[in-house]
């Protein structure tokens, strides 16, 4: 980007402001924006032509349809923006008046929302990690679960430890879990060239069997008559620094210095050189005599691992106990917060956020406007599809091409040798 | 080995490590039936299986053998064939024999189970027929695309967008609309992947994704807003069993396979239309060679993303008509995610069957036996919980893609979108 501006700076002939939009087109920030623009506006339209009244209204006329449904999209967005980030109206007097127990009650929506973001941050993470390395993890979800259950384990089974020392430890046996998850499938493409993409669905397949049957088993909590955990061990809680009934935890710290980590590993040490290496072009660094075995194997394990403490992250800080239907697909949206974050940590810490954001806001929605929270995961596949297609943004709004050919993910062939 | 895959004959050569490995292997099976069935067995104990289904009009008389005998036959059956392929091999019916001795173990396993007790084997056979047809469809949903080199992950978001409109169509007008809406909505996800795969050169995986993402939340939304509220919405009925005449008055195997409804049959009928048209007619040699080395076929006069959308326009409509079996052959309304993962298993089907359409047809049978004997599990006194047998195929799955036994031959363009030069 700086290169452009500065070789922007060097075309005096040309106005200033041309330049700018010149610029600002050909950026590949403005279609992950645009494509986030569009995916929201079809959504409206979906939750317009899905209310009943709409069509009542169309059979007098076109122009009162079109109000009603003008209408029924506002209060969707109306109302997933007051889920999201709380009435504004109420947060100004709260803060007025000034009363502590006020103001975390009218700024908990907004603390949802980061708490909502954390685990998105983790598997985001994750994968991010994996397409940077040229690995496509699609088994965020089963190392999310793996890892949910390994912390759960250590957060019901290990007693008498200070809190200073359980949680951390319980936090990274959930992360070993997921690691674990992540390393068979790494393993397994480095040693034997089995596709990863088929084996990490394979484990997602195979997380969720073992979850429910050790949820039915050894990890039922034997008072109950659901299929749910023994509530943990209070040391091996992830605090919470607010009162009830506002969750913001310090999970949401950790994934920041995660996202850091990742920065640093990918971007300032030779060994994350050798990593992205590896991944934009496996033939030079192996010819340059970089261990692709190892880098595979390695950067799965990661990988899981980071999924595995969004897992663990979340039955630590938030649910404190783990019952059968726990991710709700965190795993494969984590696909899409990847590409919109263009694999770097600090994208991928935006994109989580927005998701948080969307993902708190359409829980919110759901129970003030009756709007199924379904819809946030159209939304989703609709800006994933975008985001993966920049052409057709680009033919949208008449975008003109980047002069650096984009950056395509690269994956080899599925199955066998590749 | 891309030329190889071309011609059918390539698998048949065994090298003799293999050869050897496979020895091992059944040596292994054999002390295994020892190890786990027969020392814990009691000799004199009776086994009994039954032979006709519940509700079947075609009577057959138990099966009743004592278990300690047949588990000592099996042992010497198994040993006797690791000791040939040891000494000799069984050169290219080696995995055949590796078939023949799994269902030595199967056998075995029931047998044992059911040592003292009364197992009704047709009844398991049934359910196992009946719940192979969405795997065996799905998988030749993904044999098409694949063989053509466009991955399709998406066949579980197909199948549940299809069996929404199934559920819905089929409600409003009748179960023969619901079953066309279906495979409308298949292909047009198809057409959706099919654009974004060959036009966008979009990552396939990825285009995958989104479609299951986005059907996933459709039709949870949809579900959520209007069927649940208006359950005449979600009652379309169910297509009739059907026995063939004939056939389905054969003891056993009559009742078995040939006692179902519409969507069977439609299997055993694409398995046997899919397997001609893919290897033997021109159409489906150019779709292969589209699959395996695009430029080549381009050289040749062969259009190849115009063949890759029709084939991924074809296994769309497939993955339709799986979704339709849901609602339309099996349970008659739509839940939110019903079709919980089966998508997947049919991805696994066509991995464990070579991207061929008999080998998914035989996965999808295994899988659904699988499935089929979980729901019996408890019946028998076995100290294994379901849990870990609805894994199986995805544990067998992992296993046939590294190699141990066997390797699949994925078409070798797959995964890559082809652009002219």
């Amino acid at each position: 980007m700086e290169k452009q501006n500065a070789k922007a700076k060097g075309r005096i002939s040309q106005k200033p402001l041309v330049v700018f939009l010149d610029e600002v087109t050909r950026s590949p920030m403005m279609v992950n924006i645009l494509a986030i623009v569009t995916g929201l506006f079809l959504g409206g339209v979906i939750a317009a032509l899905t209310t009943e009244n709409v069509y009542v209204a169309l059979k007098s006329s076109l122009v009162e349809g079109l109000k009603i449904a003008l209408q029924a999209a506002w209060n969707t967005y109306k109302a997933l923006f007051l889920g999201a980030f709380g009435d504004p109206q109420r947060i100004v007097t709260a803060l007025q008046s000034g009363d502590w127990s006020q103001i975390n009650r009218a700024l908990s929506p907004l603390s949802e929302s980061l708490v909502q973001a954390t685990p998105y941050i983790f598997a985001g993470l994750a994968v991010a990690l994996g397409f940077r390395v040229g690995l496509f993890n699609i088994g965020a979800e089963g190392q999310i679960f793996v890892g949910a259950l390994a912390a759960v384990w250590a957060g019901v089974f290990i007693k008498g430890l200070p809190p200073i020392i359980h949680a951390p430890l319980a936090l990274l046996i959930g992360g070993l879990g997921g690691a674990i998850w992540g390393l068979i499938p790494g393993w397994l493409k480095a040693k034997t060239g089995a596709h990863e993409v088929i084996n990490t669905i394979m484990m997602n397949y195979i997380a969720f069997r073992l979850s429910e049957y050790l949820l039915t088993g050894v990890l039922r909590d034997p008072a109950k008559t659901t299929p749910i955990s023994a509530p943990i061990e209070r040391s091996a809680w992830i605090p919470r620094l607010f009162p009830y009934p506002n969750r913001f935890h310090v999970g949401f710290f950790i994934a920041l210095f995660m996202a850091f980590l990742v920065y640093l590993l990918l971007f300032k040490t030779t060994w994350g050189f050798e990593l992205r290496t590896v991944g934009a072009n496996p033939n030079a660094a192996r010819y340059a005599g970089m261990n692709i075995v190892r880098s595979m194997v390695i950067t799965m394990a990661l990988s899981g691992g980071l999924a595995g403490l969004a897992g663990a992250n979340e039955v630590l800080g938030v649910n404190r106990n783990l019952g059968v239907a726990f991710s709700s697909g965190y795993g494969f949206d984590s696909i899409a917060l990847a590409l919109l974050g263009n694999s770097h940590p600090l994208g991928v810490v935006l994109a989580s956020l927005l998701f948080g954001f969307l993902r708190n806001g359409a829980i919110q929605m759901q129970l003030t406007a009756g709007i199924p929270i379904d819809i946030i995961s159209i939304i989703q596949a609709m800006i994933l599809a975008f985001i993966a297609a920049p052409a057709i943004i680009r033919t949208i709004y008449r975008l003109k091409t980047p002069k650096e050919p984009e950056i395509r993910l690269q994956i080899s062939s599925a199955g066998g040798s590749s | 080995m891309t030329t190889q895959t071309m011609t059918k004959s390539a698998t048949s050569y065994i090298s003799p490590t293999r050869e050897r490995v496979m020895g091992v292997l059944f040596l292994i099976v054999a002390a295994a039936i020892w190890v786990f069935f027969i020392r814990n067995t009691t000799p004199g104990l009776e086994t009994t299986f039954g032979m006709t289904p519940g509700g079947s009009q075609v009577q057959t008389p138990d099966w009743v053998f004592e278990t300690y005998t047949a588990l000592n036959i099996l042992l010497f059956l198994s040993i006797a064939l690791a000791v040939y392929q040891l000494v000799r091999g069984f050169k290219r019916y080696t995995n055949l024999v590796l078939g023949l001795i799994s269902g030595f173990f199967i056998f075995a396993f029931l047998a044992w189970g059911a040592s003292g007790l009364s197992l009704n084997l047709a009844g398991l056979l049934r359910v196992m027929v009946i719940r192979s047809v969405p795997l065996t469809l799905g998988a030749f949903s993904g044999i098409l695309c694949e063989r053509s080199g466009v991955f399709n992950i998406a066949i579980e978001g197909m199948m549940l967008t299809a069996a929404f409109c199934a559920a819905l169509f089929g409600s409003l007008v009748n179960i023969w609309f619901g079953l066309l809406t279906a495979m409308l909505s298949g292909l047009l996800l198809g057409g959706v992947l099919a654009i974004l795969a060959i036009k966008y050169k979009v990552n396939q995986i990825i285009a995958g994704t989104v479609i299951n993402i986005f059907a996933t939340g459709l039709t949870s939304f949809l579900s959520a807003k209007f069927l649940q509220k208006y359950q005449y919405l979600n009652n379309p009925g169910r297509f009739p069993t059907w026995d063939v005449p004939g056939l389905s008055q054969i003891p056993f195997i009559g009742p078995v396979f040939f006692s179902h409804n519409l969507f069977v049959y439609a299997m055993y009928i694409l398995l046997i239309v899919l397997t001609v048209a893919l290897f033997y007619t021109r159409w489906g040699l150019r779709l292969r060679s589209v699959g395996e080395h695009p430029k080549a076929a381009d050289t040749l006069g062969i259009q190849v993303n115009r063949t890759r959308y029709m084939a991924v326009l074809l296994g769309g409509t497939m993955a339709g008509f799986a979704g339709a079996y849901f609602i339309l052959g099996s349970v008659g309304r739509f839940d939110e995610v019903l079709t919980a993962g089966r998508g997947f298993i049919a991805l696994a089907a066509m991995i464990f069957g070579n991207w061929n359409p008999f080998g998914a047809f035989g996965a999808g049978l295994l899988f659904g036996f699988a499935d089929s004997l979980a729901g019996k599990l408890t019946i028998l006194r076995v100290p294994i919980h379901n849990k870990f047998l609805e894994m199986a195929p995805y544990i067998v799955t992992m296993i046939v893609l590294a190699g141990i036994i066997g390797r699949g031959q994925p078409p070798a363009a797959g995964g890559q979108p082809y652009e002219k030069e």
